[in-house]
């Protein structure tokens, strides 16, 4: 009985100890939204906590609209987002703040089309990818592959990906009944290792075990891959911007932050994570 | 009861206060026993208190539906049928739940016809024919496949069986009713099991032994008198897993492809009610005509698994009357 009490005592300290960390880290900055974003958000995190010693940032993932949410709700300081706020967003947080946001693009992203390795199709063009997403190719023929039907992959429709590739792909049209949805990019990228015939889209960071199509803007134009230089010229047409957005003008522990993440160091980074720098 | 007095009479009743002390003991008595029934009295309705504020919520949340004219505009009963088209986000949102109800009722045909017979044979097998050292093991493992949390079931649904499925089957996409359903299937069969091996060995034993006497063979006794006695049991076992299997999520959500398609083809894709819930309300605005409708389908799902489960306990007061009369 009497052994067991420095055990206890220990166990008290190190509850101590947590309990302490945890006070600690509730003063850190926290970052919450786009699953796109939360590899990038968290290896900006840590190099920036290695770089700042003392400071604390608090990663966590969720999806854009559950970290708008959090803005609005007052529950993060910086919110990820992988698609702008939409009006009634806005609205709610100028009615419960008074306060517009601000919205500040910290990287852009290539979406990449994801093939099955196995599929002879190598290239699109923007609209061939809108007629596959909407119903109106079925077939791999028709362009240019297999004697297959398509299987389209896609995001589930609370996915700031799928909203994007709604509005700049498919340009607003439905996306065909015969689309399959999956909760992450993950799980696309896993549908189309497994199934030849698949098509999916998503981020370029989670392209492992399939291959990128290139897209050409129209037939005049050549098809290209994702990369920094493509990107960036904007000659790859599938891109947006990623975004930190605050509920005020950023200022102390945040600013320093985001200065950071916005330097040519954090820019290197996002690069490094397989997204390209925003200027 | 007795127990406790027992317990307590064994206490020390030396002396002259002995007569008084017992007063005040009798006293205290009654305060815990009150204590303690006050306390279970409390757990008890805390369990009706909390699904009446969930059916209140639920349905407080679907009513713009039917009343509110701002969200009638986009979301209203004749929009859920004017469309078959679910697709709630965008320019002009689409709310045509045909989809989700074809859907949902594709997977749970193809889990039920797997899992009846699945569980409905294992349970014979378990109670009239397994020795008693196979029954001994049969039966707590049917029952950790209901502990496997369904999320794993959905995963290996979505990594594995659906390979299978589009092996054996030729299907087109590889996320179909047939690969979701088999897989809500193993999600049910521990329920259907468990109930009906239940109700079979409730059966009184000289059922089976006058049916032997009169020279019907084991099965012949299985088949012919001892599963029709236990047939009210049985019958409540499948509609317990029914309604698990129209309720299931995860393994649905990750098995089934979600494509919202209004076919017969069993091997297309399926987006159920459960799933879209799952898969939509975390992102919703809330208040918005699209939160109102996923609230809306709750109210289904919920009013349908109510109704089973109703039924289930009909089917098991009827067994119950019946083998107390035999």
């Amino acid at each position: 009985m009497k052994r067991l009490i420095p055990l206890a005592a220990l166990a008290a300290a190190g509850l101590l100890g947590v309990a302490g960390s945890v006070a600690a880290a509730g003063r850190g900055i926290t970052v919450k939204g786009s699953d796109t974003m939360v590899i990038l958000a968290q290896r900006w995190a840590e190099t920036y906590m290695a770089g700042h010693p003392g400071s604390i940032v608090q990663v966590t993932g969720g999806g854009s609209g559950t970290g708008i949410a959090a803005l609005i709700n007052g529950t993060t300081d910086i919110c990820t987002a992988s698609r702008p706020m939409k009006e009634d967003e806005k609205r709610k947080l100028r009615d419960r703040f008074q306060s517009m946001g601000t919205e500040i693009a910290v990287a852009k992203d290539g979406l990449s089309i994801y093939l099955n390795d196995q599929n002879p199709v190598k290239q699109l063009s923007f609209a061939q990818l809108r007629d596959i997403y909407t119903g109106t190719i079925s077939n791999w023929k028709q362009v240019g592959g297999n004697d297959a039907l398509i299987v389209p992959y896609g995001r589930e429709n609370s996915s700031g990906t799928y909203v994007y590739f709604k509005d700049n792909v498919l340009l607003g049209r439905d996306y065909s009944p015969r689309c399959q949805t999956l909760p992450g990019t993950a799980a696309v990228v896993n549908a189309v290792v497994r199934d030849p015939n698949g098509i999916g889209y998503g981020g370029a960071a989670y392209a492992k075990g399939v291959k990128d199509c290139a897209v050409s803007k129209d037939e005049k134009n050549p098809a290209v891959l994702p990369n920094a230089a493509t990107v960036k010229d904007g000659s790859y047409p599938v891109t947006r911007d990623l975004f930190f957005y605050t509920r005020v003008r950023p200022a102390g522990d945040t600013k320093k932050f985001i200065d950071w993440v916005l330097s040519d160091e954090g820019q290197a980074l996002a690069t490094k994570v397989g997204y390209f720098p925003v200027r | 009861m007795s127990g406790t007095a027992s317990l307590l009479d064994t206490e020390p009743r030396r002396g002259t206060l002995a007569a008084l002390g017992s007063v005040a003991r009798r006293r205290a008595r009654r305060v815990r026993e009150a204590m303690i029934a006050g306390l279970l009295r409390g757990c008890a309705f805390s369990a009706v208190a909390g699904l009446l504020l969930i059916i209140v919520f639920v349905l407080k949340e679907a009513m713009p539906v039917l009343f509110d004219a701002a969200t009638r505009k986009e979301a209203s009963l004749a929009a859920y049928f004017a469309t078959s088209m679910w697709q709630p986000v965008g320019d002009i949102p689409k709310y045509g739940i045909l989809p989700l109800l074809v859907g949902t009722l594709k997977v749970v045909v193809v889990a039920m016809a797997f899992a009846i017979p699945v569980g409905v044979m294992a349970a014979v097998f378990a109670s009239e024919f397994a020795p008693a050292r196979i029954r001994e093991a049969l039966k707590p493992a049917v029952e950790m496949l209901a502990g496997i949390p369904s999320v794993v079931l959905g995963f290996f649904a979505l990594i594995v069986m659906a390979s299978w499925v589009q092996a054996i089957t030729g299907a087109h996409s590889r996320l179909n009713a047939v690969n979701a359903g088999l897989a809500l299937g193993l999600g049910v069969i521990p329920t259907i099991f468990s109930v009906s091996e239940d109700a079979l060995r409730a059966v009184p034993r000289s059922y089976r032994e006058a049916s032997l006497a009169l020279g019907a063979s084991r099965w012949a006794t299985a088949w012919n008198v001892t599963l029709p006695a236990a047939g009210a049991g049985v019958a409540a076992g499948i509609l317990l897993g029914l309604a698990r299997a129209v309720g299931e999520t995860m393994i649905v959500l990750m098995a089934s492809g979600n494509a919202a398609i209004v076919s017969r083809d069993l091997l297309d894709s399926v987006r159920t009610l459960s799933a879209s819930i799952a898969a939509e309300l975390a992102e919703v605005v809330v208040g918005s005509p699209h939160y109102a409708t996923l609230f809306f389908l709750g109210a289904i799902l919920f009013a349908t698994t109510f109704i089973i489960n109703v039924v289930a306990g009909l089917f098991v007061e009827r067994l119950r009357r019946r083998l107390a009369g035999a």
